[in-house]
């Protein structure tokens, strides 16, 4: 009942990686699809977050000022399946030095005007230290990674939990029954059992919108496309690219998380671009699904197994032989 | 058999062996419910177009109705202004609309009770109706100072920027039809000083771009606004001009959720903006970096200013024209130079004259708010003033204003703004190399700009800095205004304002507009669309008095009711004090948490006789009897409280339609989707049925009282299980009828002889063709950019304003990047991407015969076309109160002296009302300044709603920001022992509050005049009522405000601030009172008598 990594299930898979959908039984599934979320343009508004409970009618789950920045809805859980963090930073001075190149057109120069008078700032004074302000407002909105290999999925023991059609990691709340392993199975520490009831919930990735053709609520509320939503492998040449266009732009902080079809999960189905290292969004630097080596382990088990038995029934001849020899 | 295989079906482990998903986990997992799985809005019934009802953003929305319930809302993928999303409040709709925190009762709460008790829809309305005409009679006005008045002092209203145009107009049409002048929306609040400044510049007081076009700009300047947080959603185009390279800046006193998504955060002293843009300007005239061949054709740099005008660096910080007894200007000598040269040129011109004088010198005509009514008009000036197309001679505009600015040097602003002076040449360097011919600048503001003692002259500053970069009229510059409720610019066009009639008419003035000639005479222009008022007027009072508006009875201009004075909304709370004012309608406005002074709101509430309050949910200002800050201070006894409080439930914006107009000053139309439950209804039926119910009260008087009232046309056809008036038959009559009876295609067709009818000249089109253009809904993927099939744009369905400005004088584009708006020769007809906001047909090389007036005198370079003389003021003859050039005064409450005026600390000229309820702080230089060290200013955040009462409800948005905080320096936590997570009580004269502190490097301690000067950050939204509550940060807020347009300033005060929580009960006013005795403070604190006075010492 495992489902495998990297091992036969995987080579089905184009290019030899996962299909998680055909992988597991959809017949002819459509594109893999995903969330590419663009934190270098997240206004940390929240409307994903109050997208998606106004959608999946979740309820409000606290009204206590956090007092981190502007989060306060602290992280995802049962009834947040998304979270905007706030990272406030004391930095170098931010403000770019050249104006980032117009597309297709004529740049101009930043200077070309000479400055007033010798009142203008000629000489250098210590107001030439104190450029803008010295500080940085990360904004992020995390959700559930639909990891490739999933270790939520791999350890429910009912079915809830189940690898969609999209290739995404979905619950099922009629099946549930609120074991909770999944909680401490994930990497992240998104799947939350909700406490009045003890099932457990998470970002559905908003599968009934999904089988409409429909875009999931928080990406289409996104007011400026941080949140996008489409097949996988669009989202991922789209991100590169953006990344290189930050790179271009002076941002050598871009970098792309869980994107990476190698990385410890088998590469997220919501990836990220951040500015920072992960840590600092509060994204484990590494994640690592805990059932990556089910698998092997199974088989190591069964090999194991079937070493056991070969010793136990040779031993078993053994005596038998011994017990006859004496006899 | 069957049924077996079916269970065996579902059987996950029979699947799993039998079927494709070897792994259990996929398919075979899938349980039958899972299998089901629709979409809810797979199952809706029907799908209705609507616009949210927050900000004036204007986000389309599709309504998901079932069962006649609505069961979603989600952003309209069609909208070109919102492309489908919303923010966490649009997002929110669904919850604002459906849930439980709604009323759908009716409430009435005696006089002296100490509970609300549940009363009839039907009821409740015959006892408002009865209570509306008791209260006209008895305070019923004839005449004031001799002169006829007809009104009543008794009545008024605040709110309407939350409505619809419609309701709007019958709100304004009713209530001035009773003789009620007291008529005010949160436009007061929030954008007056927008209309005063964008439309003494350029003749229209509203944004001259849309928000789209932001896209476009090379540079864009956000100062005096937290776009991102305030209006995220139109923050997408911000974004997308980024993405394209451009340079985007934030200058603003906090960094906020903008300032990081800005190439670069400028934090400036709040309070000091017109120092900062008085420096770019100087730092553009002195390196002549301004786009000459604009500035020469296009503005009047080259017109010649009398020669009695003195400029405040003659006369020490003033103008010429100040009377310090008064604390007004005699704005004459402001005028071009020899303004009656023309006299000769038609029998109109005069006009100018009579004009002049009747705002001259006559304070009371002064506060009558008339720069207002520059919305869309210019003020009356010189049509063709002398000239100096050199720009050389000293008294044209251009050395005017050289010699103006010549103060507001880099080391000036450092000091003023505690801006380092690096960082704002960066500034001036960006703004210069975007723009001229092949780029564009855009400035973008809100009530960071507005909400100030000198606010029409900040937004006056941007408009001259923009006016020599030439980057007005053009695709990618302009100025937005980006305005904060969803029909805020609506309520300003159709005002619910005491000074304005519809399409910036002017209200009269009982001294100044005696009969129609001489209201319609002083205010039209000369030249222009502006010498057209007349038709204006006219088919106004054709619309409202249908055939008993006459020739022969001047129309029925002597139904309206007159001006005295200042009938704003801070006067309406010093008339209640007084007890003047005895009833009091709050239409979805909560002026107990969102006016400034909110305590001295609740207390004139509390002398009322009568409250009418229509809300979502019982707000502030409909509970302040019972449970209100004053009850629990002792300053108020709930049995002592002789006011009558009706609360009506609200209708929705899913339950009602109608038009918003939105930050672009366009008309959107929402359809209703099902019928309001319970007693909830529109504002437009509350309105209509209450008009009705009078209507039939009267029938058969003869008082002359009653006249106007019986005169009022009102028959609106009704719909519907509740007898709904059609909104749509309310826009028709808003957009006009000919002599046919046939809808008006624009407000060119409006004759001044009774023959056309029109609500409001400025929206006559918006029912062109018989069709509501406001509910034209062409997807913006269907069409060009400038989607000018969605929605309708006023005026004329025109998009850029002045946008002949966007070609050459010789009518070509600038350059082919920034082409809109183009002469076509063969066609002889203005082309491009948009209705050309000129003449058509009038060539580009056009001049006019000296004996030309109005439209035909003006000449084919003129792009500004409701102004006197067709330009684009950079200096403004008249039209305001408090100078023709921005000058930079300190604000009412500040911690510094003025560094560029040090005799004039404040505007010569703000409006002041220190009483015991609104007292000021000392000025920098009086004994006791000390006491308030600090600079508050007030700001929105994203999650919340202006005074909340449609966020601070909604569990979904109030989990988001669950408390009333304040944002301080690690600096001011440090020298006030502030800890991060604990308490603070700030403390002003006007009251004391407590916040959860945040203490952040994103406040920055700026240096200013050499010290150090901290600033800490309030939210305005919170309030003792709701799912989350805390104290409303206007209880620290004076009433001082800015003499054109009587906005508050909310936006730079100053105050202390001390660790803890504040004291309870009858302690709290014993704190405020210890303050008030520390700071020595008296009625003349911080006065302008004072001012002067210490000037002479």
């Amino acid at each position: 009942m495992t489902e495998t990594h990297g091992g036969p299930s995987g080579e089905r898979g184009t290019a030899g990686r996962p299909d998680p959908a055909a992988d597991t039984g959809h017949p002819e599934p459509p594109p893999r699809v995903g969330f590419f979320t663009d934190t270098s343009v997240c206004i940390g508004c929240k409307a994903c977050e109050v997208a998606c409970k106004e959608w999946n009618a979740l309820p409000a789950d606290g009204f206590s000022l956090s007092a981190m920045s502007y989060d306060n809805t602290e992280g995802l859980g049962a009834s947040t399946w998304r979270h905007v963090a706030f990272v406030e930073q004391t930095v170098p001075d931010t403000a770019p030095t050249a104006v980032p190149s117009p597309e297709g057109r004529t740049e101009l120069g930043l200077s070309p005007v000479e400055r007033a008078g010798g009142s203008a700032g000629g000489e250098q004074t210590e107001a030439e230290e104190t450029p803008g302000s010295k500080i940085r407002w990360l904004m992020s909105s995390d959700v559930c990674k639909h990891c490739t290999h999933a270790a939520c999925l791999d350890v429910c023991p009912t079915g809830a939990l189940f690898r969609t059609e999209f290739g995404t990691v979905v619950v099922q709340d009629d099946i549930c029954n609120g074991c909770g392993y999944c909680v401490p199975a994930c990497p992240y520490g998104v799947i939350e059992q909700r406490p009045d009831d003890g099932r457990a919930f998470k970002c559905t990735m908003c599968y009934d919108r999904l089988g409409a053709g429909m875009e999931p609520a928080c990406a289409k509320a996104c007011p400026t496309e941080s949140i996008q939503f489409g097949p996988l492998d669009e989202l991922r040449e789209r991100a590169a690219l953006r990344v290189d266009a930050l790179h271009e732009a002076g941002v050598p902080d871009a970098r792309l998380y869980g994107h990476d079809p190698d990385d410890g999960v088998g590469g997220d189905g919501a990836f990220f671009l951040l500015l920072d290292e992960p840590e600092v969004y509060g994204l484990p630097p590494d994640p690592q699904v805990p059932t990556r080596d089910l698998g092997r382990m199974w088989r190591h088990a069964a090999g194991a197994g079937l070493a056991l038995a070969g010793a136990v029934a040779a031993a078993t001849a053994t005596l038998a032989a011994a017990r006859k020899g004496r006899a | 058999m069957r049924d077996l295989r079916r269970l065996l079906g579902e059987w996950p482990v029979y699947r799993q062996l039998t079927g494709g998903d070897p792994t259990g986990r996929g398919s075979a997992a899938v349980s039958p419910r899972t299998q089901r799985t629709r979409p809810r809005t797979d199952l809706t019934d029907r799908v209705v177009k609507s616009v949210c009802p927050y900000c004036a953003v204007g986000c389309g929305q599709e309504v998901h109705v079932r069962d006649e319930k609505v069961v979603q809302i989600e952003g309209d993928p069609d909208s070109p202004i919102s492309r489908g999303r919303l923010c966490p409040k649009g997002a929110a709709t669904l919850q604002l609309t459906t849930g439980s925190a709604r009323r759908h009762q009716c409430l009435y709460r005696a006089p002296h009770s100490r509970e609300w008790r549940s009363l009839d829809l039907e009821t409740a309305m015959d006892m408002v109706a009865e209570r509306v005409l008791r209260t006209r009679r008895e305070t019923w006005e004839w005449e004031h100072e001799g002169t006829r008045v007809a009104r009543t002092m008794g009545i008024a209203s605040l709110g309407g920027a939350t409505l619809d145009n419609e309701e709007n107009y019958l709100i304004k049409k009713l209530l001035t039809g009773l003789g009620v002048v007291q008529v005010e929306n949160q436009a007061r609040v929030c954008h007056s000083s927008t209309v005063a400044g964008l439309g003494t510049s350029f003749g229209r007081g509203g944004a001259t771009t849309f928000m789209q076009d932001l896209q476009h700009a090379d540079c864009i300047v956000i100062q005096g606004s937290n776009y991102a947080e305030a209006h995220p959603v139109g923050f997408q185009w911000v974004m997308e001009a980024k993405a394209r390279g451009a340079r985007v800046i934030h200058i603003d006193p906090r960094y906020t959720r903008t300032s990081a998504l800005a190439d670069y955060h400028v934090p400036l002293r709040a309070g000091s903006d017109i120092a900062f843009l008085g420096g770019v300007i100087r730092y553009v005239l002195e390196n002549e970096a301004d786009f000459r061949e604009y500035v020469t054709a296009y503005t009047n740099a080259a017109h010649l200013v009398s020669e009695d005008f003195r400029d405040t660096e003659d006369l020490d910080g003033v103008f010429s024209g100040l009377d310090e007894e008064s604390h007004t200007y005699d704005p004459a000598s402001w005028q071009y130079e020899g303004s009656p040269v023309q006299a000769s040129a038609g029998a109109r011109e005069p006009v100018a004259d009579r004009r002049t004088q009747d705002t001259s010198g006559d304070p009371a005509t002064q506060a009558a708010g008339g720069s207002e009514t520059h919305g869309s008009g210019g003020a009356v000036a010189a049509a063709r003033p002398r000239r100096d197309e050199t720009l050389r001679h000293p008294r044209c505009v251009y050395q005017v204003l050289k010699r103006h600015y010549a103060r507001y040097t880099p080391e000036r602003v450092e000091e003023i703004c505690g801006v380092p002076r690096r960082l704002f040449l960066r500034v001036c360097e960006d703004l210069v190399a975007n723009s001229g011919r092949e780029r564009t600048s855009a400035f973008v503001y809100a009530v960071g700009w507005t909400q100030h003692t000198t606010g029409s002259q900040y937004i006056r500053a941007a408009s001259v800095l923009q006016l020599l970069l030439g980057n007005i009229g053009r695709p990618g510059g302009g100025i937005q205004a980006l305005r904060g409720h969803a029909s805020i610019q609506g309520s300003s066009d159709i005002p619910t304002l005491y000074n304005l009639l519809p399409g910036y008419l002017p209200m009269p003035h009982h001294r100044a507009h005696q009969d129609l000639d001489s209201w319609v005479d002083s205010t039209r222009t000369g030249k222009g669309y502006w010498h057209e008022a007349r038709a204006y007027a006219v088919s106004l009072l054709k619309a409202w008095y249908g055939d008993a508006a006459r020739p022969e009875n001047d129309f029925c201009y002597d139904h309206l009711p007159r001006l005295t004075g200042s009938h704003d909304t801070y006067a309406t709370v010093r008339a209640q004090l007084d007890g003047a004012c005895k009833g009091y309608f709050l239409m979805g406005e909560n002026p107990a948490v969102g006016s400034a002074n909110t305590r001295m709101q609740r207390l004139g509430m509390a002398k009322l006789d009568w409250l009418v309050v229509r809300d979502f949910s019982l707000i502030e200002s409909a509970t302040w009897w019972q449970d209100g800050p004053e009850i629990e201070t002792g300053e108020l006894r709930t049995e002592d409280i002789a006011t009558e409080v009706f609360f009506f439930p609200a209708a929705s914006h899913t339950e009602k339609s109608g038009s918003f107009t939105n930050t672009n000053r366009w008309l959107q139309w929402h359809e209703a989707a099902v019928e309001p439950r319970g007693d909830a209804r529109s504002d437009l039926w509350f309105m209509y049925h209450l008009g009705r119910r009078l209507k039939e009260r009267l029938r058969g008087s003869t008082d002359p009282m009653d006249r106007a009232v019986l005169d009022l046309t009102w028959d609106y056809p009704v719909t519907g299980p509740h007898d709904e008036p059609s909104a749509e038959a309310v826009l028709r009559e808003i957009n006009g009828k000919g002599v046919h009876g046939e809808p008006l295609s624009d407000y060119t067709a409006l004759r001044d002889d009774g023959s056309t009818s029109c609500g409001c000249w400025i929206y006559s089109g918006v029912y062109k063709g018989g069709v509501n253009q406001a509910a034209r809904r062409v997807p913006h993927g269907a069409q060009e950019w400038t989607a000018r099939e969605w929605a309708w744009a006023w005026p004329a369905d025109r998009r850029i304003l002045y946008n002949r400005a966007s070609a050459a004088p010789d009518g070509s584009p600038w350059s082919e990047r920034k082409a809109y708006v183009w002469w076509d020769e063969p066609s002889r007809q203005w082309v491009g991407h948009d209705a050309a906001d000129f003449v058509p047909g009038l060539a580009p090389d056009h001049v006019p015969s000296e004996d030309d007036v109005g439209v035909a005198a003006l000449r084919g370079d003129d792009p500004f076309i409701m102004q006197a003389d067709g330009k684009g003021w950079l200096y403004v003859p008249a039209g305001l109160l408090d100078g023709p050039l921005p000058t930079h005064y300190e604000p009412q409450d500040s911690p510094v002296t003025n560094g560029l005026y040090p005799r004039h600390a404040r505007s010569p000229v703000l409006l002041q009302s220190s009483r015991p309820e609104n007292r000021y702080h000392p000025g920098a230089d009086e004994p006791g300044a000390g006491v308030f060290p600090y600079i508050v200013t007030t700001h929105r955040l994203t999650e919340h709603f202006t005074a909340g009462g449609m966020s601070r409800w909604s569990p979904y948005l109030s989990e988001l920001q669950p408390e009333f905080f304040c944002e301080v320096s690690p600096m001011l936590a440090a020298e006030r022992g502030l800890e991060h997570g604990g308490w603070a009580t700030l403390v002003t004269a006007r009251n004391a509050i407590e916040a959860r502190v945040l203490v952040t490097e994103r406040m920055i301690p700026l240096t200013v005049h050499g010290r150090t000067v901290h600033q800490i950050g309030v939210p305005f939204h919170w309030g003792p009522n709701g799912l989350s509550t805390g104290d409303a940060a206007n209880e620290l807020v004076a009433v001082a405000q800015d003499p054109n347009a009587h906005i508050q300033e909310d936006k730079a005060l100053t105050a202390d601030i001390r660790p803890g929580r504040r004291p309870r009960g009858a302690e709290l006013p014993q704190l405020v009172a210890e303050y008030r005795r520390r700071a020595g403070i008296t009625a003349e604190t911080g006065s302008l008598a004072r001012q002067e006075g210490s000037k002479n010492d």
